[in-house]
């Protein structure tokens, strides 16, 4: 046996190996973390202190100000409320289409199942692009309408491939035949006896759905023209990136304290929109990484 | 007896034609993502044709006149042609050079640090960024570089630089690009890596302890070898992002003074089609990037079959 020989000289490397690998972590954690935490304390901090640089550890003195405009600015709120709407009505269509389809499609007795497969992954390495989706969204009469942020991405496909996948491996082909033997039809053994066993996969493709849907401005970027659809992104947009603050700073005497101020509510409107993903992921963790891993197994 | 082929074809159908109704609940179950990827996925390649023609509104998709390849010559003669293949390709190069490997290495760490408690606490906060949105993520990166009252400004200024306008050079659009992915996508990219980690046999690692193997060098002869066929495989479907850079993002870092740089096709695709309704012109721009792509995604994967044995069809 060498290790009781090498014993020092191995727990050494080892612990150096250790030591390495905290500090390591502990970088890659705080440069992730602080970011984060800056965005906190600067949007309830003094816009004067965030403008000197002073504010790094701890808010100074403690403001609400930026809360305030925000709360009192409308569009916000119509915003908010439209990306509810699109996320629960484009969520549940996206997630009744993939797990039914994804079902099918993991039969082996589905005729035409390869034809099909075939034309799935090849929507994967080439599509019509921008502009003639643009166009036929136009001549469907969906343009400026909340159906142009729903249909064209009504299937994500490689979440149907995730979901396929998902059915080839947990519902063994042994237990149809049980059922069907009981007299027991494709529609009966989905519903009772595949979905009950499939909560784990609809949770993950509700997840994934919905911040996908939470988070997208590209659709409605180019397919809607009035801003009373607008959904919480582009919202954000204008404010974040465009910096339309009018409104909420129009009060405010010089230019420079405008743009202070203006500031205060950026912060603020990042906490404001980012909050129920971040507020609910840690819980959610699980799922997500669930539905990364099923995904892998395909690739 | 030998039965003739025409029998066995008739057969055939027939089997199919009782297969599919003995099964036709199946059937139904498809009809809605059938109808969607007919419409949402292949109609628009009917629309490609108009790269190959001058679209007028009244003659629409099909009546529209032919032009054969004057929209690609126009496309490639412009000066706007080596620029924009030179963003695009400078942009996704980069973003793939340093957010590939960093998942990897994140991993490893991950998957040797002692204590579950605090591999937990780390992995929770890095997986958080991934679920920030693009307009976020580039109102953080305005706010914090701002020159005026950005955290990153003011950190430069306290160790007596001079600010900088980040957002103003175009010199700083590919690094502000390639950072801010690196920050939102590293943690998340990890979580495959840490999977295939938890693969590889202990038995291997019991087996190197026993012969004096230190941690470094289990990490480097065991853990690594492990995760290498993950490695490739997602080395291939990078690589056919490579002409394939989000519009999102690079649209929303676009200031009017860094436009020189951040112009992208997709961009350049969206300004042109939608915005100035040059849409034959558009459409061929798109076409372009997706020929470009789709055939680099076929030569990686090839190479990779030949090469690894590993590939994705």
């Amino acid at each position: 046996m060498k290790r009781p020989r090498n014993g020092i000289a191995l727990s050494r490397a080892d612990k150096a190996f250790d030591v390495l690998d905290y500090i390591l972590l502990t970088i890659a954690f705080l440069l992730v973390a602080y970011p984060l935490y800056f965005v906190v304390i600067a949007s309830v901090s003094d816009p004067i202190a965030v403008y000197e640089g002073r504010v790094i550890i701890w808010p100074i003195k403690p403001t609400l100000e930026g809360y305030a405009r925000i709360f009192s600015y409308e569009s916000l709120f119509i915003g908010y409320k439209n990306t509810l709407l699109y996320t629960l009505i484009g969520t549940a269509i996206n997630v009744v289409m993939t797990i039914t389809a994804g079902y099918a499609l993991s039969r082996k007795e589905l005729v035409g199942r390869n034809v099909m497969m075939m034309g799935v992954m090849f929507t994967m390495i080439f599509s019509g692009g921008m502009i003639p989706n643009y166009l036929l969204v136009r001549s469907l009469g969906l343009y400026n309408t909340m159906w142009a942020l729903i249909l064209p991405g009504a299937v994500s496909t490689w979440n149907l491939i995730v979901c396929r996948t998902f059915f080839q491996q947990t519902i063994p082909d042994e237990l149809r035949e049980a059922a069907e033997l009981d007299g027991c039809g494709d529609t009966g053994f989905f519903l009772r006896v595949v979905l009950p066993l499939s909560s784990s996969i609809i949770a993950v493709m509700v997840l994934f759905y919905a911040v996908s849907h939470w988070n997208s401005y590209y659709n409605a970027l180019i397919y809607l023209s009035s801003t009373s659809k607008y959904p919480l992104q582009l919202v954000l947009r204008n404010i974040l990136i465009v910096n339309t603050l009018d409104d909420m700073v129009n009060d405010v005497a010089t230019q420079a304290a405008q743009q202070r101020m203006g500031d205060l509510i950026k912060y603020g409107m990042i906490i404001v929109s980012s909050l129920p993903l971040l507020v609910l992921y840690p819980f959610l963790q699980k799922y997500f990484v669930q539905g990364v891993m099923i995904g892998a197994i395909k690739g | 007896m030998q039965l003739s082929a025409k029998t066995l074809r008739q057969g055939k159908w027939h089997m199919r034609k009782k297969m599919i109704r003995q099964h036709w609940p199946l059937y139904l179950f498809l009809l809605p993502t059938v109808v969607y990827f007919l419409l949402f996925r292949f109609y628009p390649l009917y629309g490609l044709q108009l790269a190959f023609k001058n679209y007028r509104v009244v003659d629409g998709i099909a009546g529209s006149p032919w032009v054969g390849l004057d929209n690609f010559r126009r496309f490639f003669s412009t000066a706007d042609f080596g620029k924009l293949m030179w963003n695009t390709l400078g942009v996704s190069v980069f973003t793939l050079i340093f957010t590939f490997p960093l998942p990897i290495i994140l991993a490893l760490l991950l998957n040797q640090l002692p204590s579950l408690r605090y591999k937990k606490l780390v992995q929770t906060t890095v997986y958080a960024p991934h679920f920030i949105s693009t307009v976020v993520m580039v109102g953080m990166i305005f706010l914090f570089t701002s020159p005026s009252s950005g955290l990153i400004n003011k950190i430069i200024e306290g160790f007596g630089g001079k600010a900088i306008h980040f957002t103003a050079e175009p010199g700083w659009f590919v690094p502000m690009y390639v950072i801010s992915e690196i920050w939102q996508s590293t943690g998340w990219g990890s979580i495959l890596y840490l999977a295939a980690l938890a693969g590889v046999s202990p038995e291997l690692h019991e087996a190197a302890l026993v012969d004096g193997a230190n941690k470094f060098q289990r990490v480097w002869h065991i853990d690594i070898p492990g995760i290498l066929p993950t490695i490739v495989i997602m080395m291939i479907l990078n690589a056919g992002k490579i002409m394939n850079v989000g519009f999102e993002k690079a649209y929303l870092m676009q200031t009017s003074l860094n436009i020189r740089a951040s112009e992208i096709i997709a961009t350049y695709v969206y300004k042109r089609g939608v915005l100035k309704s040059q849409i034959s012109f558009a459409t061929a721009v798109g076409l372009f990037e997706s020929v470009v792509n789709m055939i680099l995604v076929l030569i990686v994967n090839w190479i990779s079959r030949s090469v690894t044995d590993s590939s994705l069809f």
